[in-house]
């Protein structure tokens, strides 16, 4: 099938600081110059957007010679940290902003759901605000009325049609734009963050749809998220932006993998230095220290299983215990795991253990790492010696959920269902 | 699949847009929209009011009452011997049609931010709904005018109205045009130059005194009358007053130098309009 959405070379530049001060001045200073046939003052240069670097130039480039192509029926995930560039993006594509650079080629209707309830009116009722909304999104007052009660049907509020909007819930608000915006009969729809809100069943109720839409109905979706289990179980492809430019395409697979990785702020192994060792107490000394994981691309996932590695030298021989702790990032003790009281004699020794997959849910942990003499009392501690972040991955999950999976720790239990 | 450079593309998306892009089957495309936004508009502003809609009327009452004893009964300003509750409403209720849409339009951008930066839709479509729900305003409040003006007519006051009353459609259409074109212009620049905001009301007001609302044009001396005509809103408010009043100039040039006025007044509304919808979501 061909293309639906072709980007070329696209860029857009935006003016930093206070915008509004002092432009008539600007305006005269650069028509003046311009006037003389000099060089614009106030021309401007863009520079790569990255936000944590003092840049010099008042404009950034949002978005810089982005190109990549949409099939028909495609679902195209967008990700990127915050700033990335990509609502940019779908500001350009819904039209709603004009690039700086290149263009956009699209075939068909297209519609956007930027944010729900675009346009509700607080004083009209749910049924006018259907219509409402619908015509903003672009739909026809027909089209409108024949997909109204596949509309309430979908969100659930048949009982509050006739009451202003401004009575509703955040939630219901919320599935009743998302539910005119189901129905849009565009053939190509943006959609950005909209899962976020909502209850878990309406979640699940809104990615159903969208399976529908790109799978049954053949339409083209482009979504942008930042809950990675959503993005993996919904498209096929993926793009990754980054500052604002073109960083990787592919496979969503193997773009979350990229993504991920570069977006580690884990620290696996510490190797410590001498003046490191000195401080430790007592006879046994930690050389170094390491995690490692089982999973293809080396990212730790609930599904693949972590090894601890420790390296330590024992200066004199005697009995020890080696002990692990694992913190999360609200500095709850998930577990306590210590060797056996171990006879050792003087060398170095390595010590592995395996924290095993499906344990532990996903989530951001910290590990300390201490050691004792024979009579249990401690010796030193390693407080905060690595840390890391474990992702989520929807595979393991039993069922089709895409929502957060709750809960400290995530074990796979044996279920046995008998029929009596 | 044939030669691949002549497929066929629905949207292309460009940095710049051609100057004279006037969008008329798109417009044509979103017209249910355009009546939804005038739906909206029109029963939305009185709601949680306990008079509601006899706000429409409240409004031109109050102000002829204020202006016929102000500019009536304390300044004894003439109105060529037409009762003068009835030539101060003539004047307000056409007047108020020409500043709300002015006024409503220069806001568009500005207004409407919040809807403009999540959907397309052309933008044209928000002012042009501003100046048919306005025209509905304005049709209660001429049946107000109307039921005023049968009083004083049984009453047996000098009233004459003429055949010049076919030209009322003219008038309105030429209004609307004047207001929605002035209004584009100022909502585009708003965008940019904020200051505008401020001095939109205070200039629709100074504008009102210079045109014959509270006095008839025959005060003004011929000698600086071309002045007045200057104002393309003198013409409109004259020959309303002459068609159903049988007092007041009828000028027919000055008329159509109006029409010609507010034509212009559009087309440059529309061009700085289009320019402006494209990024002035990166001003705002």
């Amino acid at each position: 099938m061909g293309n639906v959405i072709e980007v070329n070379n696209l860029g857009k530049l935006y003016r930093l600081g206070e915008i509004g001060t002092g432009t008539l001045a600007r305006d005269i200073n650069s028509w003046w110059a311009g006037i003389r046939g000099k060089e614009n003052p106030n021309k401007r240069i863009g520079e790569i957007n990255d936000r944590s670097v003092k840049g010099s130039s008042e404009f950034v480039w949002s978005l810089k010679d982005i190109n990549f192509e949409v099939k028909q029926g495609e679902v195209l995930g967008i990700i990127g940290k915050n700033g990335a560039g990509k609502s940019t993006l779908l500001k350009i594509l819904s039209r709603v902003t004009a690039p700086t650079t290149g263009e956009i080629k699209i075939k068909g209707r297209i519609a956007s759901l930027l944010e729900v309830g675009t346009g509700f009116h607080p004083d009209l009722t749910g049924k006018e605000n259907v219509y409402l909304n619908g015509a903003i999104l672009g739909m026809r007052k027909a089209e409108i009325k024949r997909k109204f009660d596949d509309i309430i049907d979908f969100a659930g509020i048949a009982r509050y049609i006739n009451t202003p909007v401004k009575r509703y819930s955040s939630g219901m608000t919320v599935r009743l734009a998302f539910a005119v915006a189901a129905f849009l009969e565009a053939e190509i729809l943006l959609l950005d963050e909209v899962l976020a809100v909502g209850d878990a069943a309406f979640q699940k109720r809104c990615l159903g749809k969208m399976q529908d839409i790109s799978q049954k109905e053949g339409r083209t979706v482009l979504f942008v998220s930042h809950n990675m289990t959503a993005v993996e179980s919904l498209c096929n492809k993926a793009i990754f932006l980054s500052n604002g430019l073109f960083e990787y395409g592919g496979s969503t697979k193997d773009v979350i993998n990229r993504y991920l990785q570069e977006n580690v702020t884990d620290v696996t192994k510490r190797v410590f230095n001498e003046e490191e060792i000195e401080k430790q107490k007592g006879a046994v000394k930690t050389k170094s220290i390491e995690l490692v994981n089982d999973h293809p691309q080396g990212l730790f996932d609930v599904n693949s299983s972590i090894y601890l590695s420790v390296t330590n030298d024992f200066l004199s021989s005697g009995q020890f215990v080696l002990d692990v702790q694992l913190y999360n990032l609200e500095g709850l003790m998930i577990f306590n795991s210590c060797t056996p009281m171990t006879e050792f004699s003087t060398g170095i020794y390595t010590t592995r253990v395996a924290i095993s997959s499906n344990l532990l849910n996903n989530g951001n942990y910290v590990i300390n790492f201490a050691v004792l003499d024979g009579n249990l009392a401690l010796l030193y501690q390693l407080r905060h010696v690595l840390a890391f972040q474990l992702h989520d991955n929807p595979e393991g999950r039993e069922i089709a959920y895409l929502g957060e999976w709750k809960g400290i720790i995530r074990p796979k239990l044996k279920w046995e269902i008998n029929k009596q | 699949m044939s030669d691949h450079a002549q497929e066929h593309w629905d949207l292309i998306i460009k940095p710049k847009s051609l100057i004279l892009e006037f969008k008329v089957k798109e417009l044509w495309m979103n017209r249910d929209l355009v009546l939804m936004f005038v739906k909206r508009d029109f029963s939305t502003v009185y709601k949680q009011t306990i008079l509601g809609p006899l706000w429409f009327f409240i409004q031109p009452i109050l102000t002829t009452l204020m202006f016929t004893v102000v500019f009536g009964n304390i300044a004894k300003i003439p109105t060529d011997g037409i009762p003068r509750t009835l030539f101060y409403l003539s004047g307000i209720t056409l007047w108020n049609y020409f500043s709300d849409c002015l006024i409503s339009t220069s806001d568009t951008f500005i207004k409407n931010a919040n809807i403009f930066g999540k959907v397309y839709f052309p933008r044209l479509v928000v002012p042009i709904s501003v100046v048919i729900s306005n025209l509905l305003k304005f049709g209660v409040q001429m049946i107000l005018f109307l039921v005023v003006y049968m009083y004083y007519a049984w009453s047996g006051f000098n009233i004459h109205p003429n055949s010049t009353l076919l030209l009322l459609p003219v008038l309105i259409i030429i209004m609307g045009i004047l207001g929605l074109g002035l209004g584009m212009i100022i909502s585009a620049l708003t965008t940019k130059y904020r200051d505008l905001r401020f001095l939109i009301t205070f200039g629709v007001q100074l504008l009102m005194y210079a045109t014959p609302i509270i006095y008839p044009l025959s005060t003004i001396s011929p000698k600086r009358r071309w002045i007045m005509e200057l104002n393309p809103m003198t013409a409109i408010i004259e020959t309303f007053k002459y068609s159903f009043l049988g007092k007041g100039s009828y000028l027919p040039e000055a008329l159509v130098k109006s029409c010609i006025v507010s034509i212009v007044f559009l087309l440059a509304g529309i061009l700085i309009f289009n320019k402006v919808e494209k990024k002035f979501m990166d001003n705002v």
